[in-house]
């Protein structure tokens, strides 16, 4: 399986809404702790580390 | 061409001399809602009296985009030839972020359907096409100039006071129709208030007329160079107009930003030159908000009197006509004793339904345009970065979700054989039908449409067709036929491979009833 880079994610602007809205009221250092745990539970769903691999280069790319 | 904003005639309403008999329904307000809805209520048979406070159409720049749905509301409505001919569509849409291009799109029609996805129409030539078409309708009174002042209501009738150039007078109606928009005086008269997001933001409109050959396409920047930390967009309207709507941010001074002085500048950097004619300049904020029933008794809004979007997205004006589309039937069978007034109730359900999803994608636009500092500001950037790389990210860019009808709850019977875009709720989609279109064919009556079957008598007005490519995908899914019951606003009501008299008895009781 390689990563999926085209639209795969059905109503994204209501995942969208509801990521913003899991980080309402959180201070900054709050937030990136937030993201950091997110990462690494759907790192661990998604389960595969070529798929991962790509992701992290494609995310360090776009620096 | 500057539009030419010719006064509407003004004539002494009978009830300045003696008392008017007590009419069947008044709509207050002669904006698109209330005159979509005097017309869509004269296809019903029904009568009103129109009131408006003013004699012109709406002034300035408002709503420009009309989505396909209203495009076949006005068709049924008498004015769709006209909205089409005249209106403009772009297909290419660019979407910036500081100088560059991040994506671009074109939109493909979909083959099949009458109308286009959406036309860019000022509203003035909207307004002006209804007020015309009315004009024309014997069951119409429309009375401008005519203020309302003061509504009560009792068991059986609505009670009006009105203010012309002549003096005060009177009026009773069976219903009143609050047309009278966001800030409606007749919400305030009940003492109703809006509940929803109020947002903290300034943004510019202006309409400039500019000859050339300027791209027919829809540009949108955020944060461009020329418009530090904002965003800008540019869209065409008939006439060689085009509007521009440019953020300014919560602590500006909108009358100091109207200034030409201030507002040609920058004009000139988002189009890149000077050749243009300044048509309309305002400063607007906006709510995402709504009343949180459209229905009080006798009462009714519908409009801008009972929601209001941000205009990004184009959801005003387009779903105030879906109001319309949904009310008119209603209200015309309560008013003609085939149906229960609880009928009434059913729009309240469903268009609040409607209000809310219009009220999210609307909110969800404005936040992704105008990110709060911190965290969401950072993952808007990062969006827009991801989007010039990988394409699913393009999606996920929010300038404006287009104007699609909802789909209301329903319950009643289905077979998930058939396609999902047709099941009960939705509205029925067009196909081609002989020489025509099948919207134009079931026309603004309750039928059943038999699909390679034939109907049995239940005292509808009844369509057979033979399938076509466009019906087996859009109505038959998997099934050899198809037997579709579709109420007076072409929503479909209920569905059946097989069609059972009996069952299809029932379904038509619960579509009188207003059962979900
Ligand atoms: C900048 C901007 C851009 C927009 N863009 C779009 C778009 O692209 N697409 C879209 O669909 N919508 C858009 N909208 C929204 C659209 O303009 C409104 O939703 C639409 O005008 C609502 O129509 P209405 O008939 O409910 O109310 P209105 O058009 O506000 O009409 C209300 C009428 O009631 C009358 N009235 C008020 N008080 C009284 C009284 N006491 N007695 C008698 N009459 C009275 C007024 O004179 C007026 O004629 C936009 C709005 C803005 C501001």
């Amino acid at each position: 399986m390689s990563l999926i880079e085209t639209d795969n994610l059905p109503d994204h602007d209501d995942f969208y809404a509801e990521l913003l809205a899991t980080h309402r009221g959180l201070n900054e250092a709050q937030s990136h702790a937030l993201n950091a745990r997110l990462i690494l539970i759907l790192a661990n769903h998604i389960g595969d580390r070529a798929v991962l691999s790509r992701a992290l280069e494609l995310a360090r790319e776009t620096v | 061409m500057p539009y030419d904003y010719e006064p509407f005639e003004y004539a002494p309403p009978p009830g300045l001399k003696a008392k008017e008999p007590q009419h069947k329904v008044v709509i207050v307000g002669a904006g698109p809602v209330g005159l979509a809805m005097a017309i869509e209520l004269s296809n019903h048979g029904v009568s009103s009296v129109v009131l408006d406070d003013n004699n012109v159409v709406s002034v300035g720049s408002r709503a420009i985009c009309w989505s396909k749905r209203s495009l076949e509301i006005f068709d049924r409505l008498g004015i769709g030839e006209q909205a089409l001919a005249k209106g403009v569509t772009w297909k290419v849409g660019r979407t910036f972020h500081r100088d560059h291009e991040v994506f671009n799109f074109d939109l493909l029609p979909e083959k099949g359907h009458r109308m286009p996805a959406f036309v860019n129409l000022q509203q003035y030539y909207v307004e002006q096409y209804l007020v015309e078409r009315a004009q024309e309708i014997d069951l119409v009174d429309l009375r401008f100039l005519n203020k309302v002042t003061a509504v009560e209501q009792t068991d059986d009738a609505v009670h009006l006071r009105i203010e012309t150039p002549d003096g005060e007078y009177g009026l009773a109606a069976d219903y009143l129709i609050a047309c009278d928009g966001a800030r409606s005086p007749v919400r305030g008269m009940m003492g109703l208030e809006f509940e929803g997001e109020l947002f903290e933001e300034h943004f510019l409109i202006a309409d400039i007329e500019m000859q050339g050959n300027f791209a027919s396409e829809r540009w949108f920047w955020f944060e461009p160079e020329f418009h530090a930390g904002q965003s800008a967009l540019l869209h065409k309207q008939p006439d060689n107009i085009y509007r521009i709507d440019l953020q300014l941010g919560w602590d500006t001074d909108p009358d100091e930003e109207k200034k030409p002085e201030k507002v040609i500048p920058r004009i000139e950097k988002v189009v890149g030159h000077s050749d243009f004619r300044l048509d309309w300049v305002s400063v607007y904020t906006f709510q995402c908000r709504r009343l949180r029933d459209f229905v009080h008794g006798r009462i009714i809004f519908a409009g801008d009197s009972a929601h209001v979007v941000s205009p990004f997205g184009a959801r005003g004006g387009n779903s105030g006509l879906q109001d319309v589309d949904n009310l008119g039937w209603k209200l015309a069978a309560v008013l003609q004793g085939r149906a229960p007034a609880g009928l009434l109730d059913s729009y309240n359900r469903e268009r609040t339904h409607g209000a809310d999803e219009n009220l999210r994608n609307s909110s969800r636009t404005t936040r992704f345009m105008t990110p709060a500092d911190g965290i969401e500001r950072i993952f808007r950037d990062q969006v827009l970065r991801l989007a010039g790389k990988v394409p699913f990210a393009r999606g996920w860019v929010n300038s404006g979700r287009l104007s699609v009808p909802c789909i209301y709850p329903s319950a009643a019977p289905d077979n998930i054989r058939m396609p999902k875009a047709t099941r009960p709720g939705a509205v029925a989609l067009d196909a081609p039908h002989g020489n025509g279109w099948l919207l134009q064919n079931l026309g603004g009556a309750p039928r059943l449409l038999a699909i390679n079957c034939a109907a049995p008598d239940l005292g509808l007005d009844v369509l057979e067709v033979e399938e076509t490519p466009f019906l087996r995908e859009r109505y038959l899914g998997d099934a050899a036929q198809a037997f579709y019951l579709i109420r007076p606003d072409q929503v479909v009501a209920a569905r059946w491979i097989e069609p059972d008299a009996q069952a299809v008895r029932a379904a038509i009781d619960a579509m009188w009833e207003g059962r979900a």
